[in-house]
């Protein structure tokens, strides 16, 4: 099983371990990831108006570098402007002749755009990855955040049931966890605004934290670098025992039985994060 | 050489604007044939078919052209003129210079030519046309009625009132349809079965009427007056005779099964009637779950009924009847609203449809008349109404409105808080729809007598939290976000058409709109007719209704059904096709393609130059046939022909445009 | 209220998102769905009220597209089909587009976030927020 792999920005930066961890389990699953050769970051958001050209030039570059094979993200954010980008390329001929005359591409939305969880439900199976568990994560109440980008909007992430999805707790099951299921599992986390207008996120997580730990999770996943800070630096001061933030892929590695070390991404993929 | 009048009509200004009718009238002078024309303001008035009666006889006209509006409109009105001059009604042709072409032209200098070559066309035409008689059709004395629900119960007691026999057909094991299902009626908070129940009985011991139920109707063959319908009885596996009607069978019954009647909040047994005051009150039954169908076990009911009316060698029974009507009355369903994720419908007990909650009042109920929680059996203490959950939407329900849902919304607003009179009410709505008589009043009964919070705002999602459900809406009036702890949601759920309803209408015969409800002939005029004649539809079948517009509108397809029946003959289809049987070859094309089965293969003799010898043509059933011209148009050598539109008259119309002759 | 002449402001958002505000009968479910309008001056079905009466100046004033995080719940909930998304898209790029400029830029920012916050947030965040 091969994939053309897109890491994003924050993936090199802050959110270093999903990488990590994520290139462990790949090895072990027999999921190969090659990573782009030369890529940019995504953009971190996907344009909204229709003449906002300039900020699909990124998106459609990298997708154009898969060549036809499937391309992975393990970024939520990525994988949202990813594949909007390769719907609007498929739907808009003006997008689609502006953007890939200028960037001399030949690319009109062919190809598989992927989250490294459909990778892991489709193409491996859930009920694969529970046999190849070796340390199952027995006792431990875990409860999944989906945020918003991998769902919304659903007619084009096609990700699952946006208001009642179930991959995430799949997933958990599959890796022997006991899965615990809050009602705010697919609201926002406040995204950028931890950074413009901290009282509001901050508003926001703690409505999600709050029902998880009323739930009795003791911690929570994301595929989301940003949902990630948010939940962890945001929650209100008062909070009870606290609920541990994870990367889907941290359990993932743990349940495979592997131990993961700083650094070892660079190895795997033989890029250096430039400066 | 005929003798042919032509009357062009101005229409008021809807001809006359466009085209210009005095050149129209100068052309037609010139026409073959033609040796009268003149023109008038309002044709179909009475003055203007005095008009054209009179120069029938003044003139000895032995055709008559009319250049006016659609033969849809007037054909029938100036064919009855004709026919009161003398003169044979087929011998008419109508010239629609309005729809096809004032109406889609505006400029004179275009129209008004275009004009010309259609009324030349049509006294081309008429020229050939051959003076026709409509076959006569036997009309048999008896309706069938499919659904008995209110609609149908009230259809089928207004024919059976008039002499009439009629059978009603229901799928269920009992007559009453959705208003068996509820408890009280609004506005009059009328309890529903206290009202249904005598007209169900008066159904039942009515002489003129039959009930089938628990029986479906699986094939209509045939026409109006004539319709051969096979109805199968499924087997109840209880002798209807013997049954007493006792219910010591489903009570001993081991076997518990969801309950369709409480959309499976609560079970009913294998064997079972569906609701106490069920009419006719014989059980029936459901051999998918009954344990001596499935396993072989059991026979309990056998053994305890007194009558020895179980009887499991029962079968379906296929019955085969005439009927002269057929009124489709079967009703509709509410929405599933499971497709709206954020309501959480199917996630938690608490969250009900319209039809669930209204159940909880009736003491036949899942909760035995209690208005009670599911998850824990206590009493509401906020209830939170959402409404047009599916109505009114674009994205992923129904487009239109249901109508009903705020005025039983109000109800069950009203009768929660007389059963719990400590229980608050909140409604999210978009709009209060409250057309009908009374209807305003009552709700505003609710909104001020009642303490119903009525918040103008919708839903986005309910949170279940411990034992409360937290809805987070908005009130859109005051820009506030409204947050309740609510211990129930009630979601009114769109009405929508059966699903099952196109099949049936395909059976009959009748065609169904993009939401699967029957259509009716015209939208405003004929409400309870559809295009096929002698079948009417009543009730919700064809639309989102209430109880008194079904009943309105049962009594409308009653009286035309009862319009039919009370004719001794009707007139049939003059337009048939006829076979020229020296030219037609015998290939049956015409039978593959005729959508009514007219047409069926004949052996004739004939001479030849040998002697006498046998060969197959095709024959028309003029009684079935409804001159729809397939066979015709597929005919390759031009020897089958339709009356009144045959080929030479056609092309006769092609040659007056083209060549101008 | 305006006395009824277009706003040439709406008339070019209508254009570029795609979306017709006149579709919007004022259900307010994108309020009722939308997870941060305790912030928010004018809720988001007031903001299409707005749009549909040709208020532009108002709309030009709101702190309301600010707050907006861009979840999309509005747009999954709304059930006029209308993306909601990309109107409040299209109010935030109206005022960018007019007015001075930029409305936040890296030095805003603290020396601690600046070393705290993933990439990704710095990027979305100077993105929604400038030309």
């Amino acid at each position: 099983m091969r994939y053309r792999y897109f890491p994003g920005c924050t993936l090199k930066g802050q959110a270093k371990i999903m990488e990590e961890t994520t290139m462990a389990a790949a090895e072990a699953l027999g999921i190969e990831l090659q990573e782009l050769s030369d890529w940019q970051c995504c953009g971190a958001v996907f344009p909204l108006y229709e003449d906002e050209l300039i900020t699909l030039l990124s998106p459609v570059r990298t997708l154009a570098a898969a060549e036809g094979e499937p391309l992975v993200s393990l970024c939520a954010a990525c994988h949202h402007v990813l594949k909007r980008a390769q719907e609007l390329m498929q739907r808009s001929e003006d997008a689609r002749s502006k953007v890939t005359d200028f960037l001399e591409v030949e690319y009109s939305g062919e190809g598989r755009v992927l989250h490294f969880l459909e990778v892991l439900r489709d193409d491996l199976g859930f009920k694969k990855l529970a046999e190849m568990v070796k340390k199952p994560l027995a006792g431990r109440k875990m409860a999944a955040y989906y945020g918003c980008l991998l769902l919304r909007p659903a007619k084009v992430m096609q990700f699952d049931d946006p208001e009642n999805p179930t991959i995430m707790e799949d997933f958990l099951k599959a890796l022997g966890a006991e899965v615990v299921k809050t009602p705010y599992r697919t609201e926002c986390c406040g995204a950028y605004l931890s950074v413009t207008e901290e009282k509001v996120a901050r508003d926001t997580v703690s409505k999600i934290i709050d029902s998880a730990r009323s739930a009795g999770a003791e911690g929570l996943i994301t595929a989301c670098p940003l949902c990630h800070y948010n939940l962890e630096n945001c929650a209100a001061d008062n909070a009870g025992k606290p609920v541990e933030i994870l990367y889907f892929s941290e359990l993932l590695a743990e349940a495979l039985g592997l131990t993961v070390r700083a650094g070892s991404a660079e190895e795997k993929t033989g890029e250096v994060p430039s400066q | 050489m005929p003798r042919t009048g032509v009357f062009i009509c101005h229409c008021g200004t809807n001809i006359a604007a466009t085209v210009d009718i005095d050149k129209v009238v100068e052309a037609a002078r010139s026409f073959p044939g033609v040796v009268h024309a003149e023109d008038y303001r309002y044709l179909c008035s009475e003055v203007g078919q005095d008009l054209i009666k009179k120069s029938i006889r003044d003139h000895n006209l032995d055709r008559v052209v009319v250049g006016t509006c659609s033969p849809r409109m007037h054909e029938n009105t100036f064919r009855k003129a004709a026919a009161e001059a003398g003169l044979n009604p087929f011998l008419l042709e109508v010239a629609n210079i309005r729809e096809h072409c004032s109406w889609v032209h505006r400029d004179m200098d275009e129209a008004t030519p275009k004009a010309v070559a259609l009324v030349r066309a049509a006294s081309a035409k008429a020229a050939l046309n051959d003076p026709l008689e409509p076959p006569t059709v036997e009309v048999e004395k008896r309706a069938l009625v499919i659904g008995g629900g209110i609609a149908g119960i009230q259809a089928a007691l207004d024919i059976a009132e008039a002499g009439f026999t009629v059978d009603i057909v229901e799928r269920e094991p009992s007559i009453g349809g959705r208003m068996a299902q509820l408890e009280k009626t609004f506005p009059t908070l009328d309890c529903s079965a206290c009202i249904l129940t005598p007209k169900m009985v008066e159904v039942a011991q009515h002489p003129n009427i039959n009930l089938l139920t628990y029986s479906e109707v699986e094939e209509v063959s045939g026409y109006v007056g004539q319709f051969d319908v096979t109805i199968r009885k499924k087997a109840r596996s209880v002798d209807a005779v013997k049954c007493t009607g006792c219910g010591i069978c489903y009570e001993k019954c081991p076997k518990k099964t969801p309950a369709e009647f409480e959309m499976g909040r609560s079970t009913r047994k294998a064997i079972y009637v569906p609701f106490p005051q069920a009419v006719p009150n014989v059980p029936v039954i459901d051999r998918e779950a009954c344990l001596y169908f499935q396993k072989g076990r059991c026979q309990i009911c056998a053994k305890e009924c007194p009558a020895d009316a179980v009887d499991f060698e029962q079968q379906d029974e296929l019955v085969e009847r005439r009927y002269g009507a057929i009124i489709v009355s079967t009703g509709f369903d509410q929405l599933d609203p499971s497709a709206y994720g954020e309501y959480g419908y199917g996630q938690h007990p608490d969250i009900l449809t319209g039809l669930e909650f209204e159940r909880l009042f009736n003491a036949s109920g899942p909760t035995g008349g209690k208005v009670v929680r599911f998850s824990d059996g206590k009493p509401p203490k906020k209830v939170v109404f959402i409404q047009c959950v599916g109505s009114r939407d674009k994205a992923r329900g129904m487009n239109y409105c249901s109508k009903i849902c705020c005025m039983y919304t109000a109800k069950q607003a009203i009768l929660l808080k007389e059963k719990v009179p400590d229980a608050k009410s909140y409604v999210f709505y978009i709009d209060v729809r409250t057309a009908g008589k009374g209807y305003e009043e009552f709700q505003r009964r609710a909104a001020e007598e009642y303490d119903v919070a009525y918040l103008r705002g919708q839903v986005g999602k309910i949170f279940p939290e411990n034992e409360h459900l937290v809805v987070k809406g908005v009130d859109s009036l005051s820009g506030k976000t409204i947050e309740i702890k609510a211990d129930m949601v009630v979601l009114a759920a769109a009405s929508i058409a059966r699903a099952d309803a196109p099949a049936l209408g395909r059976i009959v015969g009748i065609n169904s709109d993009s939401y699967h409800f029957f259509n009716e002939a015209h939208p405003k005029l004929r409400p309870v007719e559809t295009h096929t004649a002698g079948v009417f539809i009543a009730g919700a079948c064809q639309a989102p209704k209430d109880i008194p517009d079904t009943v309105a509108q049962a009594g409308a397809a009653a009286a035309k059904a009862v319009s039919l029946l009370s004719r001794e003959v009707l007139q049939g289809e003059a337009c048939t096709a006829v076979v020229n049987k020296a030219e037609c070859s015998g290939c049956l094309y015409c039978e593959a393609v005729c959508p009514y089965g007219a047409i069926s293969a004949v052996e004739i003799e004939e001479r030849s130059a040998t002697g006498t010898i046998a060969r197959t043509i095709a024959d028309v059933n003029a009684a079935l046939c409804q001159g729809c011209g397939s066979c015709t148009a597929i005919c390759r050598s031009g020897s089958i022909n339709l009356k009144g539109f045959s080929n030479e008259q056609i092309l006769a119309e092609v040659d007056a445009i083209c060549l101008q002759r | 209220m305006t006395s009824g002449t277009k706003s040439r402001m709406i008339e070019e958002m209508k254009l570029q998102s795609g979306q017709d505000p006149s579709c919007c009968y004022q259900c307010a479910k994108c309020s009722a769905a939308c997870p941060v309008t305790a912030a928010m001056d004018l809720l988001p079905h007031q903001v299409i009220r707005y749009l549909q009466l040709g208020l532009e100046e108002e709309l030009l004033e709101s702190r309301t597209p600010w707050i907006c995080a861009s979840c999309f719940t509005c747009a999954a909930r709304c059930p006029r089909d209308l993306d909601l998304a990309r109107m409040m898209e299209g109010v935030r790029l109206a005022i960018l587009r007019r007015r001075e400029g930029n409305k936040f830029g890296p030095a805003d920012l603290t020396p601690e976030q600046l070393a705290k916050l993933p990439q990704q947030a710095l990027v979305s965040g100077f993105r929604k927020y400038n030309k």
